[in-house]
């Protein structure tokens, strides 16, 4: 992909660098978020949350229900317009814009409740992720120029790849309606990865599969973080799961920064212990 | 994992040519049934045949936008009279048109447009329209779209009914010349059918099923959903504005009340009964309710059964949604169609 920086980073160069004393800016960064803020009405879901995802780096987003991870989320794909605060994909300044110009910026994700295009088959689910960066105009598709030819067959030569990468060959004629959870999920990160992605949210890609669907999610993880060169953020419950694969694990509780770190640094952590455990001292610390 | 891999992966080259010359095989075919039937039909049976094809051309056209891209667009008739009513008085005798069309801008009055240019015009009015609705109402969620083309309906109804100098109000546009033929019908149909084929099967057809599957999930694999409801919204109501252009030009007369909120239900129920999405659906449907329409009306008359059409219309619709309520055809195509047509998708 030749889609690096075109323009100087103006939202990066704002930033507060090395705040959390994890690196500093530099072209390598691909996701960016600044004090993100969203309030629902009277209430803070998420406050003051910083990211900065440097090419290839496999970040965990974890913390107890309720604590905010998926408003991040929304906020980081373009779902959900920060209430302050703003979000930068490979140095553009994307805040307020509509999702899919996250999306051409170079941003895919999945969904917590799976969101596949239920009466498409798999193969058609996947080619459609590669319709933003290969598919042929209006013109070209209703006269059928070459163009439209090449198109079509870039986009079923990538789709092809990307199934065989995520192991749905078996599937690809089957109603994406009619699979098993485990391979609805596959079919959604295959989607995602179709649309040519630098970096990759996840919400929750283990809920719901058993320990060797979970075992092949995590290596398929590894692979397209080491292998190529994708950056992953994600969200999960399974402590098993990110603490073997995460780099760099964020907690949040409460739509605040609880910690950041290196997962064993998060597992000792008290302050991430007392998020998810509690503490006696609960009501008098209010105050 | 490679060897569990199916043919289909074997990415088999798109061949261009083998789709393209079946269809200018199928539709030689096609012309030549046509010519042959046109020596053998009488006049009505000709006319019936026309509007057969315009009704396949509506109902397939709605497909674009309610099967494929999930709208709820009641517009059709709508933007049929916006095509009729331009191209009529373009394409008017000069002679009639300073008697008649007494509001006429002097340009206008003084030119009898090209029948082919009126009915471009016609078409690009609808389009205009459409484009106008479409920017406002698309960008919502919900029924509003809905509840816009109905109100459109009745906006272009009262305008018709009340821009006298123009319209002649109630009393509509009469002896308009019958310039339209099975020809014309037919072409436009075919012409409808195979845009709307190629649409479906294309990534930009993709990107509207996609639309209509899961708005948020489209958006988010890149897919500008606002603009690709307004493409599948516009390119259908060109697609009416050009029938309701050919239409007056065939039946030679166009009221305010010929294209109406009943015409809008049985679009939908046309589309419905077929199958949402599905164009073989559409064709079947519109084709069986045309037929059945004009096959009742001696029964109507002769009975004095006002109506029957219309309760068998209903009839079928509850009849499918009760048994059958994802369409003849869901919102696929016949197998062997697909394999004629593009043999490459086949697996």
């Amino acid at each position: 992909m030749s889609a690096m920086i075109d323009r100087p980073p103006a939202l990066l160069l704002a930033f507060a660098p090395g705040r959390r004393g994890n690196g500093t800016i530099d072209s390598e960064t691909i996701l960016s978020a600044e004090g993100l803020t969203r309030r629902f009405g009277g209430i803070t879901a998420v406050e003051g949350y910083d990211l900065r995802l440097a090419q290839g780096d496999l970040v965990g987003l974890i913390g107890p229900n309720g604590a905010g991870k998926t408003t991040v989320f929304n906020m980081l794909s373009g779902v959900l317009r920060p209430s302050a605060g703003g979000v930068a994909v490979n140095g553009q300044d994307l805040t307020g814009r509509p999702a899919h110009r996250f999306a051409r910026a170079g941003l895919a994700r999945t969904f917590q409740n799976i969101r596949l295009f239920d009466d498409l088959n798999v193969f058609d689910n996947v080619m459609s992720g590669g319709h933003m960066r290969l598919g042929a105009g209006l013109w070209p598709t209703m006269l059928q120029l070459p163009r439209f030819w090449r198109a079509e067959a870039a986009i079923r030569e990538r789709a092809a790849g990307v199934v065989e990468l995520v192991g749905l060959g078996p599937h690809i004629g089957r109603r994406a309606g009619d699979l098993s959870y485990g391979d609805r999920r596959r079919v959604e990160i295959a989607r995602a990865l179709a649309s040519d992605p630098q970096v990759l949210l996840l919400d929750e890609p283990a809920a719901g599969l058993n320990p060797s669907e979970t075992a092949g999610l995590t290596a398929l993880i590894r692979e397209l973080v080491n292998r190529h060169g994708i950056t992953v953020l994600l969200v999960e419950h399974d402590m098993r799961l990110v603490m073997a694969l995460c780099h760099r694990i964020q907690v949040l509780n409460r739509g605040r920064f609880v910690a950041e770190g290196a997962p064993r640094e998060i597992q000792s952590d008290p302050a991430v212990i007392e998020a998810y455990l509690g503490t006696r001292r609960t009501r008098a610390g209010a105050a | 994992m490679s060897k569990n891999v199916p043919d289909a992966l074997a990415l088999p080259q798109a061949r261009p040519l083998a789709g393209g010359l079946r269809l200018a095989a199928l539709v030689a075919l096609l012309l030549a049934a046509l010519w042959l039937a046109s020596s053998v039909l009488s006049a009505y049976g000709a006319t019936l045949a026309a509007l057969v094809c315009l009704n396949v051309a509506l109902a397939v056209s709605l497909q674009l936008t309610n099967g494929l891209t999930g709208m709820f667009s009641l517009g059709h008739p709508a933007f049929m009279m916006i095509g009729a009513y331009v191209a009529a008085v373009l394409g008017y005798p000069v002679a009639r048109k300073s008697t008649m069309l007494s509001g006429l801008p002097e340009a206008l009055a003084a030119w009898q447009a090209p029948f082919v240019v009126a009915v471009a015009l016609g078409a690009v009015a609808a389009g205009v329209a459409a484009w106008l609705i479409g920017l406002v109402v698309l960008r919502l969620k919900g029924h509003y779209l809905a509840v816009a083309t109905l109100g459109l309906i009745v906006i272009v109804q009262g305008l018709a009914l009340n821009w006298q100098g123009i319209t002649r109000g109630g009393s509509g546009l009469s002896g308009i010349p019958r310039k339209t033929d099975i020809w014309w019908c037919a072409g436009l149909m075919i012409a409808v059918l195979v845009i709307v084929w190629r649409l479906k099967f294309s990534s930009l057809g993709r990107a509207m099923m996609a639309t209509r599957e899961d708005q948020l999930a489209a958006e988010c694999i890149g897919v500008r959903t606002a603009r690709v409801k307004l493409v599948a919204f516009v390119l259908g109501a060109v697609m009416a504005g050009i029938v309701g252009a050919l239409m007056a030009h065939l039946i030679t007369v166009v009221t305010p009340r010929s294209y109406g909120i009943t015409l809008a239900f049985n679009l939908v129920v046309m589309v419905v009964i077929g199958g949402t999405g599905s164009i073989t659906g559409a064709v079947i449907a519109a084709v069986a309710i045309t037929l059945m329409g004009e096959g009742l009306k001696p029964l109507e008359e002769g009975m004095g059964l006002y109506g029957l059409s219309q309760m068998m219309v209903a009839l079928a619709l509850v009849l499918v949604l009760r048994f059958r309520p994802q369409g003849l055809f869901g919102s696929g195509e016949p197998g062997w169609l697909i394999r004629f047509f593009r043999p490459e998708l086949s697996r």
